[in-house]
């Protein structure tokens, strides 16, 4: 019974969690758009009993996928949303290891403090912060002030509402996600293998490309996905520091579902989304179970 | 004490329930008030004002489709308003808790009776046109001293625009409000809803699209007042209040506003109570208290928007009784035009042109 339970546990939570809700969004995908509350149609009528279920699933339809497949603003958003996340965490990464690899291979005492000084962000709302990059990054900005002032440029750089914005935004956002998992894996790392190496005629250069590396990717991995796939669908960072001609996919959904009021064309697209983001999130999940067996 | 701190809590419990079921919740354009009001109205009525705002009328119409919105009153435009009371979502109005809506001036009445006829479900708040707010001295200097200031062709000839590029322009958000102008630049019928005649814009629109800087239905107001931009097409009011931000400011910014010769949109909005509103009786005490013509005069004083009470209009200040881009003239008037709610079908393909030209797709 206890075992039963313990198993049913997880089931339950992803029942009420994941698959109830998703249910609900597929079922408005299927649906027609209506003036009506809610805004489509058809919505069950348990009252009219069997007849009600009839009728209910007669009026499904996959129309609004085709429709999808008929506008290329749908797909040229998904490429464009993958193309800025793929560019977003390779960014992320060049940045993020080498801070891992500076707090792993500090002195025991500071580790700590370092791990507080990436941390301590968080505790600032997330919108606030990016409030604060439109104050930075703007025309009359800080960074503009601050390089007139140094005599670098002239003219202030428009970097605010493009989409090196929307980079510098979620690199700064999703950074902690990227060192966190990558200084787990480096701290774990045996010290005495890079000295075996280098006793074995590697230069230190050579022993990072062949020991910490490989050890480290575990972690490199983790913190790719837990950048990559929150930002796919991200919708603050670009509505705020994106312009109108950065195109994402979370923005396009929010227009469909507020400006358009298309709740089963919205629906049709977060249904898509999901299911392009399942295939990273079954590798991350086959990633985290291979560093588990090998741990064990 | 132990008895006085029990009966303290008590007392402290009754009177967060008492306020709690006093609140009422108003849900208004943005930069539509003066915020003197809302402390009058609470002074008035006891009853605990919680005021949001929006700008735009597919988001309210969103929250109200959505329902259990928990807002008492809301103020869509004419064209979705006489949409959503078709979809159920609104109740009618009880005249009896409206006595100030004696003062309701009967020119408005019969204009707004084509979305809500026999005015069960709403009544007038303010009234206005859509047009183009300028800075003039910067577009005189770019364009020179003819500037069609009073033309579309300002902002629908990629020529103009292109000049007008790097000093900022502004569009609204709204293509109910953009669609019927750029038909109106091309000569068609503004508000035709025939899809055909409809894609025509697109080509137009997406002519000039390349050198608007941002589609925003309220930013243009702090950004004209700055000198930010030089051009906005936007309300009447709020490029007025620009102009008065920026004489407030005395940085040598003037803004003019113009209802463009080939036709100007003329809209209203409307105070009207959801179906579901938590609480009918402070909605009409809100609304009857903005139909009072001393409270209503007051706000049109501060926002440059013309209302729809004839009393009111006593009390209201030169500028705005006397300027003809807030109560047009007969002239000005023949000039207006007026737009009725897309049917279904063709609201789609007014969305999914206005997303495509947005992100230049």
């Amino acid at each position: 019974m206890r075992r039963f339970l313990l198993i049913a546990l997880p089931y339950a939570w992803l029942l009420a969690l994941f698959l109830v809700p998703f249910i609900i969004v597929l079922k408005i995908s299927l649906s027609d758009i209506a003036l009506a509350i809610p805004p489509y149609t058809p919505t069950l009528d348990l009252s009219a009993g069997w007849d009600g279920i009839k009728r209910f699933f007669a009026g499904l339809d996959f129309e609004n996928f085709v429709f999808l497949t008929g506008d290329d603003l749908y797909w040229k958003a998904y490429l464009s949303s993958l193309r800025i996340a793929v560019i977003a965490t390779a960014i992320t990464l060049l940045v993020g290891y080498p801070i891992a690899y500076g707090m792993a291979k500090a002195p025991p005492h500071w580790r700590p403090t370092l791990m507080m000084l990436v941390i301590l962000p968080f505790w600032t709302s997330f919108l606030i912060r990016v409030y604060s990059w439109m104050g930075i990054l703007s025309g009359e900005g800080y960074l503009n002030q601050l390089l007139i002032a140094i005599g670098l440029i002239e003219e202030p750089l428009t970097i605010l509402n493009t989409n090196i914005a929307v980079y510098i935004g979620i690199v700064y956002t999703y950074l902690p996600f990227m060192i966190l998992p990558i200084y787990a894996a480096l701290e774990r790392m045996d010290e005495s293998l890079l000295e075996a190496a280098e006793d074995l005629g590697c230069s230190r250069i050579t022993a990072f490309w062949l020991v910490t590396v490989p050890l480290s990717r575990s972690g490199v991995i983790a913190g790719c996905f837990l950048v990559f796939i929150p930002t796919i669908g991200e919708f603050v960072i670009p509505s705020l520091l994106g312009g109108s001609r950065t195109l994402m996919i979370g923005k396009v959904l929010w227009e469909e579902f507020f400006n358009n009021r298309d709740w089963p064309v919205a629906s049709a697209v977060a249904v898509i989304l999901l299911l392009i983001l399942i295939i990273p999130i079954i590798l991350f999940q086959r990633n985290e179970q291979k560093a588990r067996e090998a741990d064990q | 004490m132990r008895h006085s701190i029990l009966t303290a809590t008590a007392a402290l419990a009754l009177g967060a329930t008492a306020a709690a079921a006093q609140e009422v919740h108003v849900y208004n354009w943005s930069d539509y008030i003066d915020e003197d009001l809302l402390t009058k109205f609470e002074e008035e009525t006891g009853l605990d004002l919680v005021y949001d705002v929006f700008d735009s009328n597919e988001v309210l119409e969103t929250k109200m489709l959505a329902g259990g919105s928990g807002y008492d009153v809301v103020v869509p435009s004419g064209t979705f308003l006489k949409r959503q009371i078709q979809a159920g979502a609104f109740q009618k109005l009880d005249y009896d808790q409206l006595p100030n809506s004696e003062h309701l001036w009967d020119v408005i009445r019969e204009r707004t009776a084509a979305y809500d006829p026999g005015h069960e479900y709403a009544v007038n708040y303010m009234w206005g046109t859509t047009g183009i707010g300028v800075n003039v001295d910067k577009v005189t200097e770019i364009l020179g001293d003819d500037a069609p200031v009073d033309s579309l062709a300002l902002i629908f000839e990629p020529e103009n625009m292109e000049k007008l590029q790097d000093c900022g322009v502004h569009f609204l958000d709204a293509p109910t409000e953009m669609i019927p102008a750029a038909l109106a630049y091309l000569g068609e019928d503004p508000d035709s809803h025939d899809p055909g005649v409809i894609q025509q814009t697109e080509e137009l629109l997406a002519s000039v699209r390349p050198h608007v800087q941002k589609f925003h239905s309220s930013e243009y107001i702090t950004a004209l007042a700055n000198g930010d931009i030089c051009v906005a097409f936007g309300w009447s009011g709020d490029v007025l209040q620009a102009r008065w931000r920026a004489e407030e400011a005395e940085n040598d910014v003037s803004i003019a506003y113009n209802a463009p010769k080939e036709g100007a949109l003329m809209w209203f909005d409307m105070m009207a109570i959801p179906a579901d509103a938590p609480n009918p009786e402070g909605a009409h005490a809100f609304i009857n208290f903005m139909l009072d013509p001393v409270n209503i005069a007051k706000a049109s004083n501060y926002v440059y928007y013309a209302n729809g009470n004839k009393t009111a209009q006593k009390y209201l200040v030169p500028d705005v009784i006397g300027d003809p881009a807030i109560y047009p003239d007969e002239k000005t008037l023949e000039n207006l035009y007026t737009t009725t709610p897309y049917p279904a079908k063709v609201q789609r393909v007014v969305t999914r042109l206005w997303t495509k030209i947005k992100s230049g797709t």
